[in-house]
């Protein structure tokens, strides 16, 4: 099997082991790319499209989580997902969730035993890659939801309109939607510009009554219409009540397959 | 034993009343009066006075010492107030005249007055006594559990697991292709633990070594994120030779150069210059670090690093020395400590 990866780890002397670790636990394995941040590593990964990804965790610009996250909103829909690996120095948060969602990941320093162990995975999980999404990107949605939360529930949002403060009822909400700096809140009628990031919007949010079905976008799911799957393999959602379509990622499809 | 305390009270009225009962045995032993009106009168006198400055002392002040004065006229006013109180209320429920025994025996009311006001004034002064040597425990146990609470969070601080295990991987790392660097860089490792460690155990005011070797700790450190760093990290130490001998209390640049690293050139994808140089201003001693990286946004909220670095200045020098820091989003930080020199023979 001839596949190809991609590193991206920002400390050189670990990605330069990483490579030579990996030329001895999988010869026929072709590097395409090292790049040091999570930036490059998206565009890379775009440009090259490798069959396996090794994220740092800890990188500068964009976390790897970051960056898995943002490439399976913009991968090609017609191209299978790369097979995902994590890689860690010492992060006990994030080791614990990988392990519940049965995560790829390689502790530093990459040992050679560990290391023939996760490319035998990888080897397997590209062999029955196609027929649906790799686990591992299914399994980075938890992670990326963070940990579920005792926050209270919000019911009202405060948006400021020109000089004055409107109070949203979250009742009325249909959709939220990242928007560069702001969050865009969508009703029936209006749309308001709040400064609360998704990421500490999301967990007051009940999430029976909210989804999350792209990195930037959280819908009503009372609201939503119907899901079609454009010429280019993207689906998109429609609301009632509401003109725009929604991308969905692929990391949030499988809650759309027909029943 | 700061505020009111139910079982502290209850234990005062024990002992007032223990005390109350061996007086009245005393007195009818001595006078050979009826023991039983006598443990009365001893009692309700004893335990009203008892009230009143106990009570009193806690009306006063929360924390039950108001201080010598207001409580030598508390203990006063509340033997008086507190023997007639008692006199009254005994001779009510011995169907007496009110104030029979002070008309009756001006002398022997004196006398007991004067007894129960040094009774309550030793009472008084023992009881508070305990407390205020209670309190003071507490104070200094927590002070103690405070300064060693501050020096693990400083060495949790820059014994940084991520820092750690990502220098141990990079040196094994070097073991494989560069053996005579990863010695030099497990030697530096081995050098950056000691002083570290060696630091956190001294106290708030941390040992004192020289500027040159400050320095050279300063470089053991940024050797190690330089390995780990790669070409992102380029550095600049500047000493003059003739600042190199001064005495600088150990590690205080150290937790600067790790804000610059960590929160200035690790989120930088670029990377930058980390630069840390000494140079005397007239009769000042002026340590600066900078970077050129990331930048921060609000300079109101003060790290760890900056808080540790303040308290130590101001613990050894005052008001003669100060930390000035600027920051901005884009442009890099800087910091700059200003130490007073001492006298130049």
């Amino acid at each position: 099997m001839n596949a190809t990866a991609l590193i991206a780890e920002d400390e050189p002397l670990l990605a330069q082991a990483l490579q030579a670790e990996l030329a001895r636990a999988w010869p026929g394995l072709r590097v395409l790319a090292s790049v040091g941040d999570g930036q490059s590593a998206v565009q890379q990964a775009l440009a090259l499209r490798p069959d396996v990804l090794f994220l740092d965790i800890r990188m500068p610009a964009l976390s790897g989580l970051d960056a898995a996250a943002t490439l399976a909103d913009d991968w090609p829909a017609e191209q299978p997902l790369p097979a995902l690996v994590f890689v860690t120095a010492h992060d006990e948060f994030a080791v614990q969730a990988f392990e519940a969602q049965a995560l790829d990941y390689l502790l530093k320093p990459v040992q050679a035993e560990r290391l023939q162990r996760t490319v035998a995975r990888v080897q397997a999980a590209l062999r029955a890659r196609g027929a649906s999404a790799a686990p591992d990107w299914t399994g980075l949605r938890a992670l990326l939801g963070g940990a579920p939360s005792s926050a209270p529930r919000l019911r009202h949002l405060m948006a400021s309109v020109g000089a004055a403060v409107q109070r949203v009822a979250i009742d009325e909400v249909l959709a939220f939607e990242a928007a560069d700096k702001y969050v865009r809140v969508l009703t029936g009628g209006r749309e308001f510009l709040i400064r609360t990031p998704l990421k500490e919007l999301l967990p007051q949010l009940d999430p029976e009554v909210f989804w999350q079905i792209h990195r930037g976008t959280v819908v009503r799911v009372d609201a939503i219409d119907r899901v079609t799957r454009d010429e280019a393999g993207k689906w998109r959602l429609t609301l009632r009540g509401l003109d725009e379509a929604f991308v969905v990622s692929r990391l949030y499809a499988d809650r759309f397959r027909a029943m | 034993m700061a505020a009111f305390n139910p079982r502290t009270v209850a234990r005062h009225v024990l002992i007032a009343a223990v005390f109350n009962t061996v007086l009245a045995l005393a007195i009818s032993a001595i006078k050979g009066d009826h023991f039983a009106p006598t443990l009365l009168y001893s009692q309700l006198i004893g335990l009203c006075i008892w009230a009143g400055i106990d009570g009193g002392r806690y009306l006063l002040s929360p924390q039950g010492w108001p201080g010598v004065r207001p409580m030598a006229v508390l203990v006063v006013v509340a033997v008086f107030a507190g023997y007639a109180l008692g006199l009254t209320l005994g001779n009510l429920l011995l169907g007496r005249p009110l104030l029979a025994s002070a008309n009756n025996l001006p002398g022997a009311t004196v006398g007991f007055l004067l007894m129960s006001l040094a009774l309550g004034a030793f009472g008084a002064y023992y009881f508070s006594s305990r407390e205020m040597l209670a309190m003071a425990r507490l104070a200094q146990e927590e002070a103690q559990r405070q300064a060693s609470e501050a020096r693990l969070r400083l060495l949790e601080s820059q014994l940084e697991p991520h820092m750690l295990f990502n220098t141990l991987a990079n040196l094994r790392a070097l073991i494989a292709t560069d053996p005579p660097r990863a010695i030099d860089m497990l030697d530096r490792l081995n050098h950056f633990l000691r002083a570290t460690l060696a630091a956190s155990r001294s106290d708030a005011r941390g040992g004192q070594h020289t500027l040159s070797d400050e320095f050279a700790r300063l470089d053991d450190y940024l050797s190690l994120m330089s390995m780990r760093m790669g070409p992102r990290l380029r550095v600049r130490l500047e000493l003059p030779k003739t600042l190199a001998p001064l005495p600088v209390p150990a590690l205080l640049l150290q937790p600067l150069v790790e804000n610059a690293i960590r929160h200035g050139l690790e989120p930088s994808a670029r990377g930058g210059e980390l630069r840390v140089a000494a140079q005397r201003e007239g009769s000042t001693l002026c340590l600066s670090v900078s970077d050129d990286g990331v930048g921060s946004e609000a300079p109101a909220r003060e790290g760890f690093g900056l808080t540790q670095v303040r308290e130590r200045l101001q613990a050894l020098h005052g008001a003669a020395a100060r930390l000035e820091w600027h920051s901005a989003p884009g442009q890099g930080t800087q910091a700059r400590l200003l130490l007073p020199l001492p006298d130049t023979p």
